[in-house]
């Protein structure tokens, strides 16, 4: 693999991802809990398209083979998407879309903020942007884990029931290969033992402050570096594409 | 102060050009009218928020996918935004919603159509939100300041989602033949709706003086709808969509257009409940405010408990 092959994984992982939450976000679009939230979780869908479109156009450009942001959103199929098997898991309930969104946005407001200082130009300037709106994306779901985690019975349960469900999709997230090894040497990428240290230490206090438990480490899943996914994502590309795929020959 | 007296000062106030400020005095009948319109309003805001909803998920590029994300959260804003309105006028949006969720409260019967293609967006942006602007930019003048402030902001953003509509519908039309095909589609059905949503023929509902001279109603349903078909039958022309209508003409010696008979049966029909979504939409909205009923009681909980200690430390 070379650097640009490596950049071009890197890439589709980073802007995979935000497509893909952004896609379950969306999916709350009118059936919120509360209007504010409905406004609030359309907003951040936005942010993340916005993030996924800026990322795969320069994907599409590393790669050189004339291909746009859309080829790769809309004309991949799941063993290439390389989005991290959290972002893909179903909405469920309100605590299950909160626990969901807030150990990516840990983890993503760590992974950017160093890649703010990314030796890629082009990455470093996306991150910047990003992370200002990660950083509003985190206080807004750590606000909602302790609404939750200490709110009343039932939503205590509901939390942790949820953190439990989505805990053993979390070694994913750290998960590193030749990609990593290519991209740390340049300086482009992040060695994520050290976003993982500083994901744990967060998660950890917000879960405690939320009167919450961490959840037993027992099942671990990993598998999207190498487009390995849950069942459910081929559902959701299925929704996402079928227009671009029905109509080969037209542009919208 | 006398009542024939305070509603002297409160016509001539209006008379004057001024507007009508939540603490000032009204006539029941005032509030009553505008709490109506206001909520009726918000609601179909939110309830809009659904037949669009649906496409996010499908849209057909990540920058139109942007473009209605944005839209619809301007929608969202809008409803929020319309129940503060109505707050000022003694009610709050936990009985507002409750009027929606029990059917007593309407919404613009537009949103019980449903949204078939992706072509529906655009019809959807170009003449539904170009239909509400032009009652809108009425409404604009009225004589409510907290709604008529509404209506300025809230124009300003129908008028961007009038245009993006415009533009997928102007795309649509000159792309394949099945695009074509698509937007003509969309366009046949929700041309007589849009039409139908500016409300019934002035002949069937005589449009009260009072409310009039109130400023509440502005214009006649149809003084506004005459100009949706005025602005929308060219720019229909411009990217050759063919209007539905075998009858509309234009009339050279008034210089508007005319259009052929409304079937204001299957208006009436829809407004009763039996269109299409009627009861999709409300149960929609029902399932969504009952599922979220635990997250609210969370949240209360959980700022008493903030409150409690607080106040402690
Ligand atoms: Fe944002
Ligand atoms: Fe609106
Ligand atoms: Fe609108």
């Amino acid at each position: 693999m070379n650097l640009q092959e490596a950049k071009f994984e890197y890439l589709l992982r980073l802007g995979d991802s935000s497509l893909i939450i952004g896609h379950r976000l969306s999916e709350w679009c009118g059936h919120g809990p509360i209007l504010e939230e409905d406004i609030a979780l359309i907003n951040i869908a936005l942010d993340f398209v916005g993030n996924a479109s800026a990322l795969l156009t320069y994907a599409a450009q590393v790669e050189g083979k004339g291909r746009t942001e859309d080829d790769l959103a809309y004309l991949r199929s799941e063993r290439e998407y390389r989005n991290l098997l959290l972002t893909e898991q179903p909405n469920g309930d309100y605590a299950v879309t909160i626990a969901r969104q807030f150990l990516y946005d840990v983890y993503t407001f760590f992974l950017y903020e160093e890649l703010k200082t990314s030796k890629d130009e082009t990455i470093a300037a996306i991150a910047v942007k990003s992370h200002k709106e990660i950083t509003y994306h985190l206080r807004h779901t750590t606000e909602w884990m302790y609404r939750l985690g200490d709110g009343t019975e039932e939503s205590h349960k509901r939390m942790q029931t949820a953190l439990n469900d989505l805990w053993m999709y979390t070694p994913d997230l750290f998960d590193m290969n030749e990609v990593d090894a290519i991209l740390i040497n340049e300086g482009i990428a992040v060695d994520l033992n050290k976003v993982k240290e500083a994901w744990e230490k967060r998660v950890r206090e917000v879960i405690s402050e939320a009167k919450l438990e961490i959840p037993a480490a027992n099942i671990k899943q990993k598998g999207s570096r190498e487009g390995r996914h849950s069942e459910h994502l081929g559902f959701l590309l299925a929704e996402m594409q079928y227009i671009p795929r029905s109509y080969p020959n037209a542009n919208w | 102060m006398e009542e024939s007296k305070q509603l002297e000062q409160f016509e001539a106030k209006i008379a004057a050009g001024q507007k009508i400020e939540p603490k000032d005095w009204m006539p029941e009948a005032y509030r009553k009218q505008l709490i109506r319109m206001m909520s009726q309003h918000a609601h179909s805001e939110i309830v809009g928020m659904l037949p669009e909803g649906n496409w996010i998920t499908r849209a057909p590029s990540l920058r139109r996918k942007a473009i209605l994300l944005a839209k619809v959260q301007d929608e969202g804003g809008h409803g929020l935004y319309l129940y503060s309105a109505a707050e000022t006028l003694g009610i709050d949006r936990k009985e507002l919603l409750e009027q929606l969720h029990s059917g007593k409260a309407k919404y613009s019967s537009i949103f019980n159509y449903p949204t078939l293609t992706w072509a529906d967006i655009g019809a959807i942006g170009w003449l539904v939100d170009g239909a509400a602007i032009m009652n809108q930019t009425a409404l604009a003048r009225g004589s409510y300041g907290p709604y008529s402030r509404a209506m300025v902001r809230i124009c300003k953003e129908e008028s961007f989602h009038n245009r993006q509509g415009y533009e997928i519908m102007m795309h649509l039309a000159q792309g394949t033949p099945e695009q074509k095909e698509m937007a003509q589609d969309a366009f046949n059905r929700w041309w007589w709706p849009s039409i139908m949503m500016l409300g019934p023929s002035d002949d069937q509902s005589p449009n009260s003086e009072q409310l009039m001279r109130w400023k509440v109603k502005m214009e006649s349903n149809d003084a506004i709808r005459e100009r949706f078909i005025d602005r929308t039958v060219p720019q229909a022309d411009f990217i050759g969509l063919k209007v539905p209508d075998p009858a509309m003409k234009f009339n050279e010696k008034t210089g508007h257009y005319e259009h052929g008979p409304i079937n204001w049966e299957e208006f009436f029909e829809v407004i009763k409940g039996n269109g299409v979504c009627n009861a999709i939409r409300l149960k929609a909205r029902v399932e969504a405010d009952k599922k979220g009923q635990w997250v609210r009681e969370a949240a209360t909980a959980y700022a008493a408990k903030q409150a409690k200690e607080k106040a402690m430390a």
